[in-house]
C-alpha cells in the first residue's frame, strides 16, 4: 500500500500539488489523471523523493518514507518513464539487469531473470544482444518494464509509460500489461493524461485539477456512472453513457440467433440460398467469420474482394460495449459474436439489443440515489 | 634529400622521436587525469559554467615559448629540464579538455539520467558507470585535438634547448641543410597519425553501443 497523507508541493509558494490524500491498495493498479499542471507527474516522484513533499507524509505500507535511505528507497521502487530511459550504452539484457545488480543480485542470476523477464514482456530472445537504438519504440517501452520489475520490487511508478508510441502499439501494450499485472500483481501507480487509458487499466482512477487537487477517486465504472462533479464529468467525456458499457460483461445466457454461413469460393446460388435480407456471413473452415458479403453484388463464386470488413466482432468474455459495436458496425444490422477461440457463436440484430441494454441504462438511475 | 645523413643519424633521430613521443603524450595523459574532476566540477556549477569555461579557455591563448621561458621561474626548475615543457603542454591539455569533458557529460540525455537517479543510483556509481562512459566519444574527441596540437607545440621547445623532432628544425637552420628538417616534418605528421588513430580505436573499442555505419 502507498499512501499519501495531507501531502502538498509548492513551488515558489504556488501549489502543485495541494493536501493530497491518496491510497493506492496493495496488488492495484492507481491511476492519476487529469489535465496538463494538475500535479499528477509531481505526486507521482514525490513517492520515490525524486520531488521532495513540502509537507504531508508519503507512506509504504505504514512506512514513511522520508526517513529512508533514499537511494535504499528507490531500488524498492519499480520506474518506468515515458521514453523509456534506457541506457544507450548498455544492450537489452544488461539494461533489465541493472535493476537487479542494483539490488544486489549477483551477475549470472541477473542475467538470467533478466532474459525470462525479456520473455515475459513478449520480446525475443534474439534482442537481448542489441542496444537500445536498435529498437523500435514499442520494443524499447516492453525494456523498461522489464527492467522495473527485475528487482521484482513490491511497488511500481509509471509515468505516461505508454504514450510515446503510436496507437496500435499503445493498445497491445496495455492489454499485455493489464495481463502481466494480473499475473504479478504489483502495487502500482501511473500517471497518464489519457481518460481511456484510465479508464482501461486502473482497478482504481484518481481523477486531478489543475491546481493540484484531487477531484474524484473511482472505480472506472463508477466515474462514468456517477461523477462528482461538473469537472470529472468533462473530463470523462460526452460519450460517458456509451463507455460504460465496457464495464458490463455480456450475459453468458444471451439469446443468440445462428446464422447460416458459406466459404469462400461459395457460388452465388448458395450464397444466395443462405443469406438474409440479402446478406450472407463468409466464415473460414474452422468457422472463424472473416466478413459479410452482400449477394446483390456477387458476381461469381464468393472471393476475398467481396468481403465487407466494416463490422466489428463480439467476443463472449468481451463488453456489451464490444456487443453494441458489432451490431452498429455490421452492414447486415446483425452483430457477430464469437466464441473465446474466435469461432463464431451466432449473431444478435441491432433491433433486438434495446431491450438487453435497458435493464444496464438502470445502474444510470444509480447517479439519482 | 641526403640519405647517407639520415642513415649515419639514425640513433640520433630515433632518440628525438621517442622523446618526440613521450613530451606530447604524457601531458595528455596527466591532462586527462586532471580534467576529468575539473571537467565534472565545471559541469556542475550552474551558472559558472560558462565563465569557469571561458577562464580555462584563456589559458590556451598564453605563447607557448613564454610558458617554457617563465615555467622555470615559477617551478624553480632548470631551463633545460623537461619538466617545464611537460607543464606547459598540461596546461594546454587542461584548457581543451575541461571544456571537453563537461561537454561529454552534459551530452548524456536527459531521461537516462532520471531513470538511473529513480532506480536508485548514487552519484558516484552513477557518474562512473553511467555519466562517464556515455561522455566518451566526447572525450575522445578533444583527446585527439590535445594530442595532435601537443605534437606540433612541443617542436617549439627546442628553442628552450630540450630535445625532441623540433631539434631537427633548428639544426637545419644553423646548418642550412633541408634534410633535417623534411625528416623532422614527415616524423612530426606519422607520429601524430599514429596517436590520433589509436586513440579513435580506443574510443570504439569503448564504445561498442555507438551507432556507426556498417
Amino acid at each position: 500500500m502507498i499512501e499519501f497523507q495531507g501531502v502538498t508541493k509548492l513551488y515558489d509558494g504556488a501549489p502543485a500539488v495541494r493536501n493530497l490524500d491518496l491510497v493506492a491498495p496493495t496488488g492495484k493498479l492507481t491511476v492519476l489523471v487529469g489535465p496538463s499542471g494538475c500535479g499528477k507527474t509531481t505526486s507521482l516522484r514525490m513517492v520515490n523523493r525524486l520531488v521532495t513533499p513540502s509537507s504531508g507524509t508519503i507512506t509504504l505500507d505504514g512506512e514513511p518514507t522520508d526517513r529512508m535511505n533514499v537511494a535504499q528507497l528507490r531500488r524498492r521502487i519499480g520506474y518506468v518513464i515515458q521514453h523509456a530511459g534506457l541506457f544507450p550504452h548498455r544492450t537489452v539484457a544488461q539494461n533489465v539487469a541493472t535493476t537487479a545488480r542494483l539490488a544486489g543480485i549477483d551477475r549470472k542470476t541477473a542475467r538470467r531473470k533478466s532474459l525470462d523477464l525479456l520473455e515475459q514482456v513478449g520480446l525475443s530472445a534474439s534482442l537481448a544482444e542489441r542496444y537500445p537504438w536498435q529498437l523500435s519504440g514499442g520494443q524499447q517501452q516492453r525494456v523498461g518494464v522489464a527492467r522495473a520489475l527485475a528487482s521484482d520490487p513490491k511497488f511500481m511508478l509509471m509515468d505516461e509509460p505508454f504514450s510515446a508510441v503510436d496507437p496500435i502499439v499503445r493498445g497491445q501494450l496495455q492489454d499485455e500489461f493489464l495481463r502481466l499485472q494480473r499475473e504479478i500483481g504489483k502495487t502500482i501507480i501511473m500517471v497518464t493524461h489519457d481518460i481511456d487509458e484510465a479508464l482501461k487499466l486502473g482497478d482504481q482512477v484518481a481523477v486531478m485539477r489543475e491546481g493540484g487537487e484531487l477531484a474524484q477517486v473511482a472505480t472506472p465504472r463508477e466515474l462514468l456512472v456517477r461523477p462528482a462533479d461538473g469537472f470529472v464529468a468533462d473530463f470523462v467525456g460526452r460519450d460517458r453513457g456509451y463507455r460504460h458499457l465496457g464495464f458490463a460483461p455480456i450475459d453468458n445466457g444471451l439469446k443468440l440467433a445462428s446464422e447460416p454461413v458459406v466459404q469462400l469460393g461459395a457460388s452465388p446460388a448458395e450464397a444466395a440460398e443462405a443469406a438474409i435480407d440479402g446478406w450472407v456471413l463468409v466464415c473460414d473452415a474452422a468457422h472463424r467469420p472473416l466478413g459479410w458479403t452482400d449477394i446483390a453484388r456477387l458476381r461469381g463464386p464468393v472471393r476475398e474482394d467481396d468481403l465487407n470488413l466494416s463490422s466489428t466482432l463480439a467476443p463472449m468474455d468481451g463488453s456489451m460495449r464490444e456487443l453494441l459495436d458489432a451490431a452498429l458496425s455490421s452492414p447486415s444490422g446483425r452483430g457477430v459474436v464469437t466464441n473465446t477461440d474466435g469461432t463464431l457463436r451466432g449473431t444478435i440484430a441491432l433491433g433486438d439489443l434495446g431491450g438487453i441494454l435497458a435493464p444496464l441504462h438502470r445502474t444510470g438511475a444509480e447517479r439519482h440515489s | 634529400m641526403n640519405f647517407d645523413w639520415l642513415w649515419r643519424e639514425s640513433d640520433m633521430i630515433f632518440d628525438l622521436f621517442v622523446r618526440h613521443l613521450w613530451l606530447s603524450a604524457v601531458p595528455v595523459a596527466i591532462g586527462l587525469a586532471l580534467a576529468l574532476p575539473l571537467g565534472w566540477l565545471v559541469h556542475r556549477s550552474g551558472v559558472w559554467r560558462g565563465p569557469l569555461l571561458n577562464l580555462v579557455g584563456l589559458l590556451f591563448t598564453i605563447p607557448s615559448l613564454a610558458l617554457f621561458v617563465l615555467l622555470p621561474w615559477f617551478l624553480g626548475t632548470q631551463i633545460l629540464d623537461p619538466i617545464n615543457v611537460v607543464v606547459a603542454l598540461t596546461i594546454y591539455v587542461l584548457a581543451l579538455l575541461v571544456r571537453t569533458v563537461s561537454d561529454g557529460l552534459g551530452s548524456v540525455p536527459r531521461e537516462t539520467l532520471q531513470a538511473a537517479n529513480a532506480m536508485g543510483y548514487r552519484p558516484l556509481s552513477r557518474l562512473l558507470t553511467v555519466e562517464l562512459p556515455l561522455a566518451i566519444p566526447v572525450i575522445a574527441g578533444g583527446l585527439r585535438v590535445a594530442l595532435v596540437s601537443n605534437i606540433s607545440i612541443v617542436s617549439v621547445a627546442a628553442l628552450v634547448g630540450t630535445r625532441q623532432l623540433g631539434s631537427l628544425f633548428t639544426q637545419g637552420l644553423q646548418l642550412q641543410f633541408l634534410t633535417p628538417i623534411i625528416a623532422g616534418i614527415v616524423l612530426s605528421v606519422a607520429l601524430a597519425a599514429a596517436l590520433d588513430a589509436l586513440v579513435l580505436f580506443l574510443s570504439r573499442k569503448l564504445t561498442p553501443w555507438e551507432r556507426r555505419p556498417a
